[in-house]
């Protein structure tokens, strides 16, 4: 649904992006990851035509964007619907006016369009708000307003860039569950921007890391985080800090494995190991869990870890 | 020959109404006419300023320095300036009507760059959100700046009028009528005070309803 192609972007001689290779199957919630001047802003601003990237192609829904001008770009973005971080909405309309503004743009007819924005209003759960203007609602009722207008032109892909950090966190969970239950109502294909692992933990199928420019790394979400080289792995489920006693630390990645296995091979070793902390979460449907435990023996620590390595469970020793 | 008593003195009796009329008129079509001109002109300077809509460093300096001579121009200086022209267009160089030719070329640039400040205060990402939406350059003029800007628009546009009340006394000094034109030969000229002090109350009174009703339009249209 969204094609990259060798993407390549320079200001005056800087490079800001450079091999941009990335493919988002129809459907999918992709998360793009990196700290500020990763160049995580310069990316989605190719992605919608406001920037022509100096080598390279991006194609979405097999519309080349990057080739296009005038009012060919213009029709090929209104099968892009954007949410920004501050939703962007224009003070001087309503909220329905506000949805109604790129059916306005358009051309649809005036009943057509007041009907279609109501509707949408409905679907971000505002309708009784239709009347407000952005001064009078929440940041999170904006952005849901802001969601509504972008689903306003039937758009096949919804590029959010730092759609919820504005908002407080249980805003941000309520935001990043409209998001996932439009994925599933109107099987739109979602691309976030962020650089808050949380929300990429909460939403996203699969994930790509920007640094410097250049992709990371990039894969489903699983996969990332099974990948116990990965950095972004780690960061992605991070143990909670402190909490870590005296004696021998053991990291353990859980994935495939019930605890259950885990649980006896290290009573097997040692009967004084305990845990200290642990992460634990759902990534696209699987259980996945980090966890530490402190053995007070080295020696029964080291063969811990053998032990567990051989029944397929990653483990290392930390401290 | 009686002199007349205070306020019982036919400048007042007679004249006062009608030079108010004048002085209405004068404002009321000069700022509608430097509405109509300026406006589009300060939309013109926005949009050609870097990173805008339709970026043209050229003539976006080309405008301004033309906007720039028009507001440094001392007004009484372009009141005689335009003497010529004013007879091309108006026929005469005399009345309120020659003094709306004068007034209105002041006005222009003064609101023009009003408007170009309040359209810088329209938050860029509401522009790139229209531009996201497949929205045109003209589209964006209409239904995002321009609506956006609204209250600053009509607080520059009260501002406007309000100076173009104190330039008609100006232009009231070289025939063109007006409460300005009667204080200065009444009041100043002959030492009739009262005549002095009712041009001025009256005017006070005038810029201050200007003021009143600019303010409650600005407040009405202002949903930030």
């Amino acid at each position: 649904m969204i094609e990259l192609r060798s993407l390549r972007k320079e200001f005056a001689g800087v490079v800001a992006l450079e091999d941009i290779d990335l493919s988002v199957p129809a459907g999918e919630i992709h998360g793009i990851v990196g700290r500020s001047g990763a160049g995580k802003s310069t990316l989605i601003r190719c992605l919608t035509g406001l920037e022509r990237p100096t080598a390279g192609t991006v194609t979405i829904d097999g519309v080349e964007i990057s080739g296009r001008r005038g009012e060919e770009l213009r029709r090929a973005r209104r099968n892009i619907g954007m949410v920004f971080q501050h939703a962007n909405l224009l003070d001087s309309r309503t909220a329905l006016g506000n949805v109604e503004h790129p059916l306005e743009i358009a051309g649809t007819g005036k009943r057509e369009r007041r009907a279609r924005a109501q509707e949408l209003l409905e679907l971000v759960g505002l309708a009784d708000r239709a009347g407000n203007h952005p001064a009078q609602l929440s940041g999170g009722q904006q952005q849901r307003v802001g969601i509504a207008r972008a689903l306003a032109a039937d758009p096949r892909i919804l590029l959010c860039d730092e759609p919820t950090s504005a908002l407080d966190s249980g805003t941000t969970r309520q935001i990043l569950e409209l998001i996932r239950s439009l994925r599933e109502r109107l099987g739109i294909t979602v691309l976030i921007i962020t650089h808050e692992m949380s929300v990429v933990r909460e939403v996203c199928d699969s994930v790509t890391l920007l640094e410097n420019g250049r992709i990371a790394r990039t894969g489903t979400l699983l996969d990332v985080i099974r990948d116990t080289d990965s950095p972004l792995g780690r960061e992605l489920l991070p143990l909670p800090p402190g909490g870590a006693g005296e004696g021998t630390a053991i990291e353990v990645l859980l994935t495939d494995v019930p605890l259950r296995r885990l649980l006896d091979i290290v009573d097997r070793h040692s009967a004084d190991a305990h845990i200290d902390s642990g992460a634990i979460e759902t990534i696209t449907g699987s259980p996945v869990s980090r966890l530490r435990f402190t053995v007070g023996d080295p020696g029964a620590a080291r063969a811990l870890v053998a032990d567990l390595d051989a029944a397929g469970i990653h483990a290392e020793v930390t401290r | 020959m009686n002199t007349p008593t205070w306020f019982d003195n036919p400048a007042i009796t007679v004249e006062l109404l009608p030079s108010l009329g004048e002085t209405i008129a004068m404002t009321a079509w000069s700022t509608a006419i430097a509405i109509l001109i300026g406006l589009p002109l300060g939309i013109w300077l926005f949009v050609t300023t870097k990173h805008s809509l339709a970026p043209n460093a050229v003539l976006h300096q080309v405008l301004s320095t033309i906007v720039n001579i028009g507001r440094s121009i001392p007004f009484i200086v372009l009141i005689i300036a335009l003497i010529p022209f004013t007879r091309f267009v108006v026929g005469t160089a005399l009345g309120w009507q020659a003094a709306v030719v004068a007034l209105t070329i002041s006005a222009i640039p003064f609101y023009a760059r009003l408007v170009e400040i309040s359209l810088h205060e329209v938050a860029g990402g509401k522009v790139e959100a229209a531009q996201m939406m497949g929205a045109s350059r003209g589209q964006i003029i209409r239904q995002v700046l321009v609506p956006e800007a609204l209250p600053g628009l009509i607080s520059g546009a009260t501002v406007t009028a309000v100076a173009l009340v104190n330039y008609t006394a100006m232009a009231g000094a070289v025939g063109g009528g007006g409460l300005g034109d009667l204080a200065i030969s009444y009041g100043y000229n002959r030492y009739q005070a009262d005549v002095m002090l009712a041009c001025v109350v009256l005017l006070v009174a005038f810029v201050g309803l200007i003021q009143l009703i600019g303010d409650r339009l600005a407040r009405l249209v202002d949903h930030r």
